[in-house]
């Protein structure tokens, strides 16, 4: 037994000393757990084509921005994006990766995914809790023909802080003035009312055992999941399903080549076919690097999941860039130079 | 050697305790500088305007823990008795094990179990009856106020109540069968029923050790995390009934520890722990004051 024990640990030993010798050659990265699923599976696909390996750590937002302005990881994640000022004042350039998108799912008895319709204004009445059943006048104004139940709404949100959390109240707060003044965008914010499940799972199951809940998810879990989705009505005034290319359309016809520093919510974009509630994750680096070497690394990572990452991140049901953003990211990276003032990538 | 070994293992123990304690006052000190003694009675959590008070999740978890150990006291203690004085020997190596078994089961399971499993049970079988049953404005109705889903501060004392009840009932089971045979025996031989040798002497003989099996269920209850924060509901607020959301000092930790990004919010959360820390030592003393005013009576 002790025998054992003894090989085990030597082995052990050994994988570490294996793995802290290779760290060497290593990028390293830590924030979102959001955008992890796909950044683990481009680190694999790269280590198989090129050799250089990631390391990335899922320890949240919060935890990746303290890290990346404590310099001890090469780049940072976040799903809430920094603002222009925030860079600034932290050395950082800041570009996104993929997109997800949010979705309003809930419970209700006889009423199928797609049936309800759903408005910015309403949902946040529902989330401050003005509206309290399901057979409110003012759900039944955007449902016209569909017999809502008279079952009272409970209200589910996230309890963890969440870059979902975040998307979801700024865009409450930009569709209705009294969430703004009342609440406010937050990761996490004082609820007026209702009760929170732990991360998405938690929200589902919250909404799937209450009849008349209704929570809001991140779209893969939705979709993996089978949940009852409403439609939301977009900026056009347009009912959209929440799907892959209204994600795209979305980010598609958001004004990117006019937000310093890539600070933009993809919320309420213009277009027929955007989903209101879409947001990108972002990858936060030092604009002056130390090592140029190790700067140029991580930009060449990136520029190769924007090349070939395409069919990972759609197989886990994050949305990529359209091409045209891609290309705006990688003019940005000019500003990230390396001890001599030059541009690491070039 | 030895004792310089020994010496050297005590100290680094409190070194660890005090650095423990300084690094919490440390981490902790932007947010009670800027909020003082309101930290602790003020019950608003808004991580939107960084103004946070810890009253909701203080009380959530002294609530919780104290309904926790009131429920599984009386088990504990009937598992234990019924091990040592009862039990036919063919059953008790099975049922201690089980016990043993209860006590390894990682937190985190008895959280989803609790989500996936006991909540929707709890609501249809025992949360919509009260709720039906109570008459409007009677103490029953204030009571079971909340949403029928099976989350709040009750389901989620239960759920402690499990998590804790192996503990104590081991614990408990060890200091009964550490009695020694004789006094036992002695007290059956004057004739004493069962329940009057263990209320009146098996138990008064281990008192000590039992109110330190207590002791320990508590501070678990206490600190109790992941299981929890499956199951509270998670609101920041006062829980006004038994089935009301709440949340405790650990949830509320672990729930937005990772994604505080203004370093108010990060020290509020730190300071939480320093005043969790503060509690737990404050019913270790109280414990300790029980237990000293007990054998000053004796």
């Amino acid at each position: 037994m002790l025998k054992i024990l003894g090989a085990a640990m030597s082995a052990a030993l050994l994988l570490a000393a294996a793995t802290s010798t290779q760290a060497a050659g290593t990028i390293s990265g830590a924030g979102a757990t959001f955008p992890a699923p796909v950044y683990a599976k481009w680190a694999e696909d790269y280590k198989a084509k090129t050799g250089a390996s990631l390391n990335y750590q899922a320890i949240g937002s919060g935890g990746g921005i303290k890290q990346i302005n404590a310099n001890t990881v090469d780049f940072g994640a976040s799903d809430k994006p920094l603002k222009p000022d925030d860079l600034a004042a932290g050395g950082l350039a800041m570009f996104p990766t993929v997109i997800g998108g949010v979705v309003p799912v809930m419970n209700l008895p006889g009423i199928k995914a797609g049936q309800i319709r759903m408005t910015g204004a309403n949902l946040a009445d529902i989330y401050r809790g003005a509206i309290k059943k399901w057979n409110d006048p003012h759900l039944a104004v955007s449902n016209p023909g569909l017999a809502l139940p008279n079952l009272p709404i409970t209200v589910v949100h996230r309890a963890d802080g969440s870059g979902t959390t975040f998307l979801f109240t700024s865009y409450l707060s930009m569709k209705a003035p009294h969430w703004a003044t009342e609440v406010g965008a937050n990761d996490s914010v004082q609820w007026p009312v209702g009760v929170g499940g732990k991360g998405n799972d938690g929200v589902a199951a919250q909404v799937k055992q209450t009849a008349g809940a209704i929570g809001y998810v991140e779209y893969a879990y939705a979709k993996q999941n089978a949940m009852t989705y409403a439609l939301m009505q977009n900026k056009n005034g347009a009912f959209v399903t929440p799907t892959a290319e209204h994600f795209k359309a979305a980010a598609a016809n958001a004004k990117w080549a006019s937000a310093p520093g890539f600070y933009l919510l993809l919320l309420d974009q213009p277009g027929a076919d955007a989903w209101p509630i879409t947001g990108a994750t972002f990858i936060l680096v030092h604009t002056k690097q130390a090592d140029a070497a190790k700067g140029k690394e991580v930009l060449s990572f990136f520029d190769w999941c924007y090349k070939n990452g395409d069919g990972a991140a759609d197989q886990l049901d994050y949305v990529a860039l359209p091409a045209s953003v891609k290309d705006l990211i990688r003019k940005s990276w000019s500003k990230v130079t390396g001890p001599d003032g030059k541009p690491v990538y070039r | 050697m030895f004792e310089g070994l020994c010496f050297a293992a005590a100290t680094a123990l409190l070194a660890a305790l005090g650095g423990l304690i300084a690094s919490l006052v440390i981490g902790g000190w932007p947010a009670l500088r800027k909020f003082g003694f309101g930290f602790l009675t003020n019950a608003t959590w808004n991580p939107v305007t960084d103004v946070y008070g810890a009253a909701g999740p203080i009380v959530g978890t002294l609530i919780t823990a104290a309904l926790a150990l009131l429920l599984a006291l009386p088990i504990a203690g009937g598992v234990a008795f019924f091990l040592t004085e009862l039990c036919p020997a063919v059953l008790r190596r099975p049922i201690g094990t089980a016990v043993e078994l209860l006590a390894g089961i990682p937190s985190i399971v008895y959280g989803m179990w609790g989500l996936f499993v006991f909540a929707p049970i709890f609501a249809k079988y025992v949360q919509l009856p009260l709720m039906t049953a109570a008459k409007p404005g009677s103490l029953l109705d204030t009571l079971t106020t909340g949403i029928p889903n099976g989350s709040g501060i009750l389901p989620a004392s239960i759920i402690l109540a499990i998590m804790i009840l192996p503990f104590m009932a081991a614990t408990l089971r060890e200091l009964l069968a550490s009695v020694p045979p004789g006094v036992r025996e002695s007290a059956y031989g004057l004739g004493a029923t069962t329940a009057e040798v263990v209320m009146s002497v098996t138990l008064p003989y281990v008192r000590t050790g039992a109110i330190g099996a207590v002791m320990l269920g508590l501070g678990r209850a206490l600190g109790e995390t992941m299981a929890v924060t499956f199951i509270i509901g998670n609101s920041h607020a006062f829980p006004k009934s038994l089935f009301d959301s709440g949340s405790t000092i650990a949830s509320t930790i672990a729930n937005e520890f990772t994604e505080a990004t203004s370093p108010v919010h990060t020290a509020a959360l730190i300071a939480l722990g320093l005043v969790l820390f503060l509690i737990t030592f404050t019913v270790l003393g109280l414990a300790r004051l029980m237990l000293r005013l007990q054998e000053a009576r004796s």
